[in-house]
């Protein structure tokens, strides 16, 4: 059965299968295996963080950090793979304990200082910035066995597309965080924060916990995405990764969630990543556009997709007084 | 008798202080099992604040709870819950976007394995919300169900969370006619499953088809229990609105109305006020009489265009005129002093001199500054003229006194220079002293032949200086007493829905 609640998701699926379709239409080259797999690999860290974005603003919050922890991270993995003789492993460990951490704190400070998260996570933003600067200025390469063992997994599938480690870790996250947030209770909390502060505290939602827990996720997904990306580019910059945090957020309602919190699925997120790439891969393809085009499609998307939200939401206001025939006092 | 059955729960000694006031004074409630026990009281009697230390959301500063015989100390929401004491609130507090069951479950979800079992919920809300007359998909959103429908959820929730105790603090503030019988239907059934129910509501009328006692609190203390059965409900108002019914025959000099200022035909708004007519001359003073929630402040509001009703006109001096908005108002020379001083009045970081000249400066537009030294000048004028008590002009307006933040607020509307001056509880949360001078600065202002519409809950007020007094009751205007009928005793009658007494007593 279709609910209003369900029908911004299901949107963004008809708004992908459209774009494909019409992609296709133009060039049959782009239904090949190896632009699915190029699509899968080229936005693998961008979908990590996405996902974490989706929790933060299914709460009704924001992270604007993510970007440059993106950035930290492989600035880190970069210099502590040269200057020590750590295994990129217990490194990937390292990094992955010091975002979540980092993300924690940044929870804390929003529930427990009552600080908007915007300003919280831009503070964090500057911060993660400025901590990947002091590493290192300069573009660090990371030249590592472990690394080209890790880049050389793939599976080829028919057609010759290679579906690589990261793009499969990047749908492993899209599971996962599918799972907590739709399927345990927390994803219930993050639900219920989204719906309202003051009336969840009143339903016993511990807000506390959730906050911290969702803002470690995010942190925690970000330095994931920074592994992604590390392995994706093979080196550490400390200038990479600029503005990855809007693109996040730019997926996020694409796919269907509410900026404001409340309403919104993962699978959403997945497609709206999904979307963004397919408009690259397009003009790729068409090699005459300039690739500033992806912008301004995508913010042509994301208008009408806030749009179609206030409509829906326009619509199951006005609905409300209607359905009251279905309750029968007894 | 009540007296031999063991009270489910028993706050005794009840007492909460605020910084400079005494919320409770020694309030025993006393609940028995099976019965619905209706919390009566003015604003500020101290209903909600008694709500809130049996539930935990305060610190009680005195007294003990006793719940089924054994003493308990709730300190949050949570706690109190899990004891047994549940609370539905004015407001549906459930969340919007998520669905029936997910509402109802959640915190204590169904799990396996750490994962939620959806079906399984969705199977056991709708059991349960069968139990309380709803046969409804609870797979849907919440929203796709009314208020009352969510109300009703929303009080299973908390039974089915606490089960013993449950609180309901307005529940059919909202509601229309039908959809407070379906609330009703669910009390009933609860009733006879030997919950206690506090029930707490503006609406006498619902008190007394639903509850079996009463308790009546006024000022922090508990002025009366009584059994419903055995009580009217001009009783019950009296112990609401208090003590000195004496009638004191006013001293009324000269009713004297001048000529017809304004005239108000049919207005009104749809679940706000029902449609009224009211005409205000020069030199008269309207008094509106009700409980809370019988429509004095929409009935202000209406007039100032504050919320702009949905049909009727309004005219001024035989003219019609268009209000839609209080700029509107402000433009024909209206003025309103609304009810909650903090958050509609004043601006608490702005300056005295601001907040006196905001109104005039608003109405000339921004383009045309008033002159700093008129501005003084004005500002200088009502601070002597009202005995505005203050170390300088330029301090915040939120370090004042309560008394002298609505004289403030008196003189930036008379700083307009208005023809009618509407004010909504002048007098609430000031003291006595200010009191008395804003009665007399209103007497004033009528002998100056202004027309002023005031709102208050204080019948010994009205009484005061009202020429006319229109009484609310349930959003209509149900009756209009003038002259010598103006007494406190028969403001409560005409409130209590009896005839007024044909002639006052003296």
């Amino acid at each position: 059965m279709i609910r209003s609640t369900h029908l911004p998701l299901l949107v963004t699926l008809l708004t992908f299968v459209l774009a494909y379709a019409l992609c296709t239409a133009q060039y049959p080259a782009m239904f090949s295996t190896r632009v699915v797999a190029n699509l899968l690999t080229d936005n693998a860290f961008l979908g990590i963080v996405a996902v974490g974005m989706t929790f933060v603003i299914l709460s009704g919050g924001i992270d604007l950090s993510v970007g440059s922890v993106i950035a930290f991270t492989g600035v880190f993995l970069a210099v502590v793979l040269r200057d020590t003789s750590i295994h990129p492993l217990t490194a990937f460990a390292m990094v992955l304990v010091l975002t979540t951490a980092f993300g924690a704190a940044m929870g804390a400070v929003i529930h427990y200082l009552e600080m908007p998260p915007f300003i919280v996570t831009l503070a964090g933003m500057f911060f993660a910035r400025g901590a990947a600067y002091v590493l290192s200025t300069d573009s660090v390469p990371i030249e590592h066995e472990f690394y080209d063992f890790l880049q050389s997994i793939y599976y080829k599938a028919p057609g010759g597309g290679r579906f690589r480690l990261i793009g499969a870790i990047m749908l492993l996250a899209f599971i996962a965080g599918a799972l907590v947030l739709h399927r345990t209770k927390l994803g219930q909390n993050v639900y219920a924060l989204g719906g309202g502060v003051a009336t969840s505290r009143l339903m016993g939602v511990p807000l506390a916990r959730t906050t911290v827990s969702i803002y470690a996720i995010s942190g925690g997904l970000a330095g994931l995405s920074g592994i992604v990306f590390s392995l994706y580019t093979s080196a550490g910059y400390s200038l990479a990764t600029v503005g990855v945090e809007l693109d996040a957020i730019a997926a996020v309602v694409i796919g269907g969630t509410l900026l404001s919190g409340g309403y919104g699925f993962v699978a959403g997120t997945f497609f709206g990543i999904l979307i963004m790439g397919l408009i690259q891969t397009y003009i790729v393809f068409d090699g005459t556009l300039s690739s500033w085009w992806t912008k301004i499609v995508i913010g042509a998307l994301l208008f009408a997709f806030i749009l179609l939200q206030k409509g829906l939401t326009w619509a199951t206001t006005s609905r409300k007084r209607v359905r009251t025939g279905s309750a029968t006092p007894s | 008798m009540p007296d031999d059955i063991r009270p489910l729960l028993h706050a005794s000694g009840i007492s909460k202080f605020f910084p400079g006031a005494v919320a409770l004074d020694e309030v025993e409630l006393k609940l028995l099992p099976g019965e619905v026990h209706a919390l009566l009281g003015e604003n500020g009697a101290g209903k909600s604040t008694l709500i809130k230390c049996l539930t935990g959301a305060y610190r009680r500063d005195g007294g003990k709870i006793e719940l089924e015989g054994v003493e308990v100390d709730p300190a949050s929401t949570n706690e109190s819950q899990a004891l047994g004491i549940g609370t539905v609130y004015q407001e549906v507090n459930l969340l919007p976007n998520m669905t029936v069951a997910e509402n109802l479950f959640l915190g204590r979800q169904i799990t396996r394995g750490g994962l939620l079992r959806r079906r399984a919920m969705n199977r056991a809300a709708r059991d349960v919300l069968l139990d309380y007359g709803l046969d409804i998909d609870p797979a849907e959103p919440l929203t796709s169900y009314s208020v009352a429908v969510q109300q009703v959820i929303a009080i299973a929730r908390a039974v089915e969370m606490s089960g013993k105790v449950l609180i309901l603090d307005e529940p059919t503030a909202s509601l229309d006619r039908e959809e407070v019988q379906l609330v009703f239907s669910v009390i009933r059934k609860l009733k006879e499953r030997g919950l206690a129910v506090v029930f707490i509501t503006h609406f006498l009328d619902q008190v007394f088809e639903i509850s079996d006692r009463a308790t009546v609190l006024r000022n922090g203390q508990v002025v009366g229990e009584r059994d419903l059965r055995k009580v009217s409900s001009n009783d019950i108002v009296t112990l609401m609105l208090g003590r000195q019914l004496e009638e004191k025959v006013q001293e009324r000099k000269g009713g004297h109305a001048g000529e017809v200022l304004v005239e108000i035909e049919d207005l009104g708004k749809r679940g706000m006020v029902e449609p009224f007519n009211l005409t205000l001359h020069e030199g008269e003073v309207v008094g509106l009489a009700g409980l809370l929630g019988s429509g004095r402040t929409e009935t202000a509001n209406l007039v100032f265009g504050a919320v702009q009703g949905d049909q009727g006109k309004i005219s001024k001096r035989g003219r019609e005129i268009r209000i839609n908005r209080p700029r509107d108002a402000i433009t024909h020379r209206f003025a309103l002093c609304p009810e909650d001083r903090k958050t509609e009045g004043i601006v608490g970081d702005l300056s005295v001199r601001d907040n006196i000249i905001l109104a005039l400066q608003a109405r000339q537009g921004w383009i045309r500054p008033l002159p700093r030294a008129r501005v003084n000048e004005i500002a200088e004028h009502y601070v002597r003229a009202l005995d505005i008590r203050l170390a300088s002009l330029d301090m915040p307006i939120r370090l004042l006194s309560g008394g002298n933040q609505q004289k403030a607020l008196l003189a930036r509307w008379l700083a307009t220079q208005p023809d009618l001056l509407i004010l909504d509880e002048p007098t609430r949360g000031i003291d006595v002293g200010a009191h008395a001078e804003i009665i007399a600065l209103i007497e004033r202002l009528r002998e100056e032949g202004m027309a002023l519409l005031v709102a208050s809950s204080e019948m010994e007020e009205l009484v005061a200086y009202s020429t006319r007094v229109v009484v609310l009751r349930d959003r209509r205007q149900v009756g209009e007493l003038t002259g010598d009928q103006i007494t406190p005793s028969n403001i409560i009658r005409a409130i209590a829905a009896e005839e007024p007494a044909k002639e006052a007593t003296a």
